[in-house]
C-alpha cells in the first residue's frame, strides 16, 4: 500500500515536472492550447464533482463558466482589478451562485435536473446579450494579455500557462482532498443511496447544494482563468454546445475518477482538430464516430479503462493478499 | 391585454379592440397548437425511447432531419407529395431500427450517461452528414396544404398550421390504437415495463427495442417533416425543437407519453402567448421564460404534470 502511494507520488511529480517544463518546447500557440486543456480539466473535475461523485446531472455547467469568465472579465475592464484576484472573487461568487441554484435544484431528480441546468445554459447567452451595459452585447469585452511579473522572462502565452497550470496543481489537491476524505465518503454515498446515507446521518440536502456550489465555483475558477488566456470574452462563446462539451469531456475522461478530468480536457480540446484534419468536409461526422467508438470500447471512459487494466495487472498478487481486488468501477474513486 | 370592463357603449373602439385582441388570441392558441403538435411527436418519440431504455436520445431531432432531407430529395426526384410522404416514413422506421441494433445494441450495458454520449455522438453525426451531402444552404420545403389562409369569422387560421394539428391527432390516434388493441403493441409495452417477465412469456425485449427505436424515428420524421415549411429546411431544422420537445416530456412526465403530448401542445401555446403578450421579452428571450415556467411548474410537482413517482424498494 505504501509502495503504491510513493509510486504515485513520484508520478505526479514526473507529470508536473514535464508540464513544467512544455514551455521550453512549444510554440505559443501550443502552449495556448494546453492552457485551454487545464482550464476544461478544471470545470470537468468541478462538473465530474456533481454528476460522477454526488449523481446530479447537470447540463448546464457552461453557465457557470460564463459567470466567472464575465466576472472576471468585467472586474478587469471597469475596475482595473489585477487578474490574480478576479479569479478568487469568481470562484467565491460562483460558490454562492450555485449553491442557491442547488436549492431548488433539491426537488429534482436525473432527468428533471438536467433540463433545470440545461435550460440555465440555454439562458445564460441571452440573458448577457439583454444586460448590454455591463457585458459588452454580443460584442463581447476585448482584455489585455497580463505580462509576467518579477521581471520574468516569459511571454504572456507562458506566463499564462504556469497560472493555468498552478491553479490546477492546487484545485485538483484541494478537490482530490475533498474526495477522498469523509466529506467525499457522504457525496459518494448520497449518490450510491441517499435513504441509507440519512440513515447514517448525512445531511443530504445540506450536502447537495454544498456541492453543487464548489462544482460551480471550480469551473467559475475555469472560466475566469479561460477570460484571461483567450482575453476575450463574447456572449456565444458560453452556448448549450460548452456545457454539452463539458459533460462530453467528464464522461470520456471517467465520471466520478479525478485523474479522467484531464483525460476528458485532453480529449474536447484535441480530439475535434484531429477530426478535422482526418476530413475537412464533415469533422463532425468524425467527431461523432470517435465518441461512440470511444464508449463502445471503454464505456467507463478514458481513467475507468485504465483501472480496469490495473486491476487486472495487479489481481493475481491481491489475490494472495486474500481480499477481493475487483471492486464495481462505478463505486470506486481514483 | 384589454380589459372588458366598458360595455355600456361609450367607448366602441374599446369595445372593438377588445374583440380583435380576442381574435389575435384565438390565432396564438392555434398556432401554438401548430407548432406544439410538433413538439408534442417529437415529445412521444423520446418518451418512448426513454420507457424502454431509461436513455433520453439527444439525436432525436437530428435523426428527424435527417428523414426529413430524405423526404426532400425524394419530392426532387419527382414523387408526389403523400407518396414521398409514406416512403420517407418507411425509410426512418427501418433507419431507426437499424441505429438501434448497430450503435446503441453494443452500449447497452454501459451506465446511462455512456450511452447518452453516444446518442451525443449520433447528434453530430446526423448533423454534419446532413450538411455535408446536402450543403448548409437552406432550402425551401413545400407543404401539403394549401397556401390560402381559413377564415373563420374575423379569425384567420393557417391552412398549414390545421393540416398539422390534423396530421398530429392522426399519428397520435393510429398510436394509440396500435398500443392499446395490437398483439405487437401489447407485447412492446410489456418489454418496455418489465423486460425479464416479457423474456420469460417468449417476447423478444431486444427487438421490440429496436421496433421502438424505429416507431419513434418515424414520429420524428413526421414532426420533421410538418415543421419544415414553416422554417425552411436546413441541417439545423430541429435544434429548437428537440429543446422544446425535451421540455415538453418532462413537463408531462417522463413516464407518461399522454403526459408528454399534452406537454407538448402546452409548450406550444405557452411559447406563443409569452412571445406575443410580454412586451420585453420579445422573441429573444422567449426561449428563455418558456423553460423558466416549466421549471416553476417542476418545482411544484417534480415528476411532470402526469408522472409517477417511481417508488423504490430500499
Amino acid at each position: 500500500m505504501i509502495a503504491s502511494r510513493a509510486l504515485r507520488v513520484v508520478g505526479l511529480l514526473a507529470l508536473l515536472a514535464v508540464a513544467c517544463a512544455l514551455p521550453l518546447v512549444l510554440s505559443n500557440f501550443r502552449l495556448f492550447q494546453f492552457s485551454q486543456v487545464y482550464i476544461y480539466a478544471i470545470a470537468i473535475l468541478g462538473l465530474n464533482m456533481l454528476t460522477g461523485y454526488n449523481g446530479q446531472f447537470s447540463l448546464g455547467h457552461g453557465a457557470f463558466y460564463a459567470v466567472g469568465a464575465y466576472v472576471s472579465a468585467i472586474m478587469m475592464d471597469r475596475w482595473n482589478v489585477p487578474y490574480g484576484w478576479t479569479i478568487p472573487v469568481a470562484g467565491v461568487l460562483c460558490l454562492v451562485v450555485g449553491f442557491l441554484f442547488g436549492l431548488p435544484a433539491l426537488r429534482l431528480e436525473g432527468l428533471y435536473l438536467a433540463l433545470a441546468t440545461f435550460s440555465l445554459a440555454l439562458a445564460v447567452p441571452q440573458i448577457l446579450k439583454y444586460f448590454e451595459h455591463w457585458t459588452g452585447g454580443s460584442q463581447g469585452i476585448v482584455l489585455s494579455k497580463p505580462n509576467a511579473p518579477f521581471g520574468l522572462r516569459l511571454n504572456p502565452d507562458q506566463w499564462l500557462y504556469f497560472v493555468t497550470l498552478a491553479t490546477l496543481v492546487v484545485l485538483f489537491w484541494m478537490g482530490a482532498n475533498l474526495l477522498r476524505g469523509r466529506v467525499g465518503r457522504a457525496i459518494v454515498a448520497i449518490r450510491d443511496n441517499h435513504i441509507a446515507a440519512e440513515a447514517m446521518g448525512v445531511n443530504s440536502a445540506l450536502y447537495k447544494s454544498l456541492v453543487f456550489g464548489v462544482s460551480a465555483a471550480y469551473t467559475g475558477v475555469a472560466g475566469a482563468l479561460s477570460a484571461s488566456v483567450i482575453a476575450y470574452v463574447a456572449p456565444d462563446s458560453f452556448n448549450v454546445f460548452l456545457s454539452v462539451t463539458l459533460l462530453i469531456g467528464s464522461v470520456i475522461g471517467g465520471l466520478a475518477s479525478i485523474s479522467g478530468a484531464v483525460f476528458g480536457a485532453l480529449f474536447i480540446q484535441f480530439v475535434p482538430n484531429w477530426a478535422q484534419d482526418i476530413s475537412k468536409a464533415a469533422p463532425w461526422a468524425i467527431f461523432g464516430v470517435f465518441l461512440i467508438v470511444f464508449m463502445y470500447v471503454m464505456p467507463f471512459g478514458i481513467a475507468g479503462a485504465i483501472r480496469l487494466l490495473w486491476i487486472r495487472a495487479t489481481r493475481s498478487r491481491a489475490q494472495q493478499e486474500g481480499r477481493s481486488a475487483v471492486p464495481s468501477q462505478a463505486h470506486t474513486t481514483t | 391585454m384589454g380589459r372588458p370592463t366598458c360595455c355600456d357603449g361609450t367607448t366602441p373602439s374599446a369595445a372593438r379592440t377588445w374583440g380583435t385582441e380576442l381574435d389575435i388570441f384565438i390565432q396564438q392558441v392555434v398556432s401554438g397548437l401548430a407548432t406544439g403538435g410538433i413538439y408534442a411527436s417529437v415529445a412521444l418519440a423520446l418518451v418512448m425511447i426513454y420507457q424502454a431504455t431509461d436513455v433520453v436520445n439527444f439525436a432525436q431531432g437530428e435523426m428527424a432531419m435527417f428523414a426529413t432531407y430524405v423526404c426532400w430529395s425524394l419530392l426532387n426526384a419527382g414523387m408526389p407529395y403523400w407518396g414521398a410522404f409514406l416512403a420517407t416514413l418507411g425509410i426512418a422506421f427501418v433507419g431507426g431500427v437499424v441505429i438501434e441494433r448497430v450503435v446503441i445494441r453494443p452500449v447497452e450495458q454501459a451506465p446511462i450517461l455512456s450511452i447518452v454520449i453516444v446518442t451525443l455522438g449520433l447528434l453530430v453525426i446526423c448533423n454534419s452528414l446532413a450538411g455535408w451531402i446536402w450543403t448548409y444552404v437552406q432550402k425551401p420545403f413545400p407543404s401539403p396544404f394549401p397556401s390560402k389562409p381559413f377564415k373563420a369569422g374575423n379569425i384567420v387560421f393557417g391552412a398549414h398550421d390545421l393540416g398539422q394539428i390534423g396530421v398530429t391527432l392522426v399519428v397520435l390516434v393510429c398510436i394509440y390504437l396500435f398500443f392499446r388493441f395490437t398483439p405487437l403493441g401489447l407485447a412492446m409495452r410489456a418489454a418496455a415495463h418489465n423486460p425479464v417477465s416479457s423474456r420469460l412469456v417468449g417476447i423478444r425485449v431486444g427487438w421490440m427495442l429496436a421496433l421502438g427505436w424505429g416507431l419513434a424515428a418515424v414520429f420524428g420524421a413526421v414532426a420533421g417533416m410538418m415543421v419544415a415549411p414553416n422554417l425552411t429546411l436546413e441541417p439545423n431544422l430541429m435544434g429548437g425543437v428537440q429543446i422544446y420537445a425535451f421540455a415538453a416530456a418532462t413537463l408531462g412526465g417522463f413516464t407518461s407519453p399522454g403526459g408528454a403530448v399534452l406537454g407538448g401542445f402546452i409548450v406550444g401555446v405557452v411559447e406563443n402567448l409569452v412571445g406575443t403578450y410580454v412586451s420585453f421579452i420579445g422573441t429573444e428571450l422567449k426561449f428563455t421564460v418558456a423553460l423558466a415556467m416549466i421549471i416553476v411548474v417542476l418545482l411544484v410537482k417534480p415528476t411532470g404534470l402526469f408522472g409517477r413517482t417511481v417508488v423504490k424498494r430500499v
